[in-house]
């Protein structure tokens, strides 16, 4: 079994199921979905694979080029929001008691429980002009006007007349935390792994040699868990870079990302060749994406193979 | 007046994840025959016991799912019909499938209760001898409005499209042929000009509203009427009907310059398995009291004269429902454009959601 070619029957029982998976409900459409993006619609139910490139030609057309940039910019902003928020979670679940661990992993693993589409109407509840961030925040506004009266400042209104809500819901930031709850789980768990690897000896090595805590986090922690921060930004950027219900909800239609493009070429547009484009070109940034982190963590190895060669 | 709840009510719950199969069998009736009928249609949107009853008067069973918008109903059918007996398009989405030769042609000798269609319906364009459907409700798309909220009745496309004054207090649809067929309306141009420079104005007129727009809702604006969250939407009838039934303060107009007018139809796709059921569920449909059980329950206007007859004024004279022949008149029914529009539309869509 540790070798293949020695065993060739056994390796192909192993193989051939998920491999016949693999062709059959992910290769066969990802072809489909190829020809597609090279034909042309001749009617309102047929494509003919005509190897145009008009398709990928029309990517350029400024709004799509602005509907990508967009996307860009929203998935990199949640991606280092989470990373900022998740790294400290990760910390804490990592130097917790041994038995708070699993406690604590289910907590961050729990929403995963609950279908998207509800925990997504949820938020719609939450981030209203009359959700309950808002209440939350009137409540808060009604005792600071209170104080101020109380203290004889009432007359100047200094909070205004009366409480203005924050719209949250069709605007940037109502996306932002969409995306930011949808994909934290995503940025905790492999730096969580990375952390639990880390050999504690280095962190007390620094701190017995007098760095204090910021330049033990900066020179030894961030550096030794850096892989499990580049996985978990890669992992949380590319999902949300094709996100289609948090935008399409949340962005109430003001703040379109590409997926909602796509979605509209399948439907209402009815134009597949130019949905079935645009998919691909956002996989193939998928792609270089990963390349990009492949080459870099091989040349992390090959230096490294140097310094201790 | 404070509501929390966004509930999920007409097509609105469905968006986003597409159509989530909605089954249940019933349980055969006496005289069951074992067959089925798939019924694919918009979610409440038939009464409250149809579907029992008729399995209780035929012994045919009805396997019952449900589709968000016509756009998915027909993307679904593009490849060939996943299976089903009777499908619900609307009018110019009746002549879409028509075009793709998707539909099969009604046998009238087994819709015996078709004598109970109200004549005025027999002959749309869109299928001018009844070929290939059966009218199931009709209506408008006006302005659902909170009268406490607004200066008088906001009966004009103005308040929504050009004017300041209700800035994001706004929600329009999400569908762009409607949304640029209204902005025609209120251009003065019929709404089936689909002429270059009446897309590329209405266009204009969008993008330079948007920002005081504050949803373009997928079909759910009436949640937001109603939840608060502004104060007039763009909606169909009988979508606004159902929330004015739960809070007094709403109301529906159908602006002076005209909104659109729309049929839903019963519709047998090619490829179903079972037209035969298909047939006699259409017919216990156009029945008389069945008909009448389901208006009376949905709130939309049924084509059923006979229906009618069997309910009362506040069903029959509700200006929310029926419209005034006023509104009629000034309204207009949507022509199915062709593809090469339908590329036009959506690359005008795509500058809307791409500005600002």
């Amino acid at each position: 079994m540790e070798d293949f070619r020695r065993n060739l029957r056994v390796f192909l029982a192993f193989f051939t199921p998920s491999f016949g998976w693999l062709a059959l409900f992910f290769l066969a459409p990802l072809v489909i979905i190829f020809l597609y993006s090279v034909g042309e619609t001749v009617s309102l139910t047929e494509v003919k694979t005509t190897w145009t490139f008009a398709n990928y030609a029309r990517l350029t057309e400024p709004e799509i080029v602005t509907l990508f940039i967009r996307s860009l910019w929203l998935a990199g902003i949640s991606t280092v929001i989470c990373l900022l928020v998740g790294y400290p979670v990760a910390l804490v679940i990592a130097t917790a008691p041994p038995k708070w661990k699993p406690w604590l992993l289910l907590i961050v693993i729990l929403p995963f429980w609950t279908n998207l589409l509800i925990r997504t109407y949820a938020l719609l509840n939450i981030l209203g002009t009359r959700g309950r961030v808002n209440d939350l925040f009137e409540w808060i506004w009604v005792q600071a006007d209170g104080a101020l009266r109380f203290v004889g400042l009432g007359e100047y209104q200094l909070l205004g007349e009366e409480y203005e809500p924050i719209v949250f819901l069709g605007r940037w930031s109502g996306v932002i935390i969409g995306l930011v709850y949808v994909h934290l789980p995503f940025t905790v768990l492999p730096i969580y792994a990375a952390l639990e690897r880390l050999e504690r000896s280095y962190l007390e090595a620094s701190l017995d040699l007098g760095a204090g805590q910021w330049r033990t986090f900066r020179s030894i922690l961030l550096p030794m868990t850096m892989v499990g921060v580049i996985t978990a930004a890669i992992i949380t950027f590319i999902p949300m870079l094709g996100s289609y219900l948090t935008p399409a909800l949340l962005g109430r239609g003001q703040v379109d990302m590409i997926a909602n493009v796509i979605e509209r070429q399948f439907k209402g547009a009815n134009d597949w060749p130019f949905g079935a484009a645009m998919s691909l070109f956002l996989l193939y940034v998928t792609f270089i994406i990963l390349a990009l982190q492949a080459i870099a963590a091989m040349r992390r190895s090959r230096l490294r193979g140097r310094e201790h060669g | 007046m404070k509501r929390r709840n966004l509930s999920l009510s007409r097509r609105a719950a469905l968006q986003g994840i597409g159509a989530v199969g909605l089954s249940f069998s019933l349980p055969k009736g006496l005289r069951a025959q074992g067959s089925t009928v798939n019924f694919y249609n918009w979610d409440t949107y038939i009464g409250e016991t149809t579907l029992a009853d008729f399995t209780a008067a035929t012994g045919i069973n009805v396997q019952y799912d449900l589709f968000a918008d016509n756009e998915e109903l027909f993307a679904k059918f593009r490849g060939g019909n996943p299976g089903y007996d009777l499908i619900v398009p609307t009018n110019d989405f009746v002549e879409r499938f028509i075009v793709a030769d998707l539909l099969q042609e009604l046998d009238h000798s087994k819709i015996p209760n078709m004598k109970n269609l109200d004549p005025a319906f027999l002959t749309p364009a869109h299928d001018p001898e009844r070929r290939f459907s059966m009218p199931y409700m009709w209506g408008t798309i006006g302005i659902g409005y909170r009268k406490s909220e607004v200066n008088g009745v906001p009966d004009s496309w103005a308040h929504l499209y050009t004017s300041e004054e209700y800035a994001n207090r706004i929600a329009l649809l999400g569908e762009p042929t409607t949304v640029l067929q209204m902005a025609f309306k209120l251009m003065g141009k019929s709404l089936n000009d689909w002429s270059d420079e009446n897309i590329a104005a209405a266009t204009e007129m969008i993008i330079a509203q948007k920002s005081r727009i504050t949803a373009f809702a997928p079909d759910n604006g009436q949640d937001l009427l109603l939840a608060g969250e502004v104060d007039l939407a763009q909606e169909w009838n009988g979508d606004i009907q159902q929330v004015m039934s739960e809070d007094d303060d709403i109301d529906y107009v159908v602006p002076r310059e005209g909104g659109l007018l729309w049929e839903d139809d019963l519709c047998i796709p090619v490829g179903a398995p079972n037209p035969e059921g298909a047939h006699e569920l259409i017919n216990y449909i156009l029945d008389a009291e069945a008909g009448a059980a389901i208006a009376d329950f949905i709130y939309y206007a049924t084509p059923n004269a006979a229906a009618r007859a069997l309910l009362g004024p506040e069903y029959n004279e509700n200006p929310a429902i029926f419209p005034s022949a006023e509104v009629v008149a000034k309204s207009e029914v949507s022509v199915f454009p062709g593809q090469e529009v339908l590329a036009k539309i959506d690359a005008a869509w795509t500058r809307v959601r791409a500005a600002g």
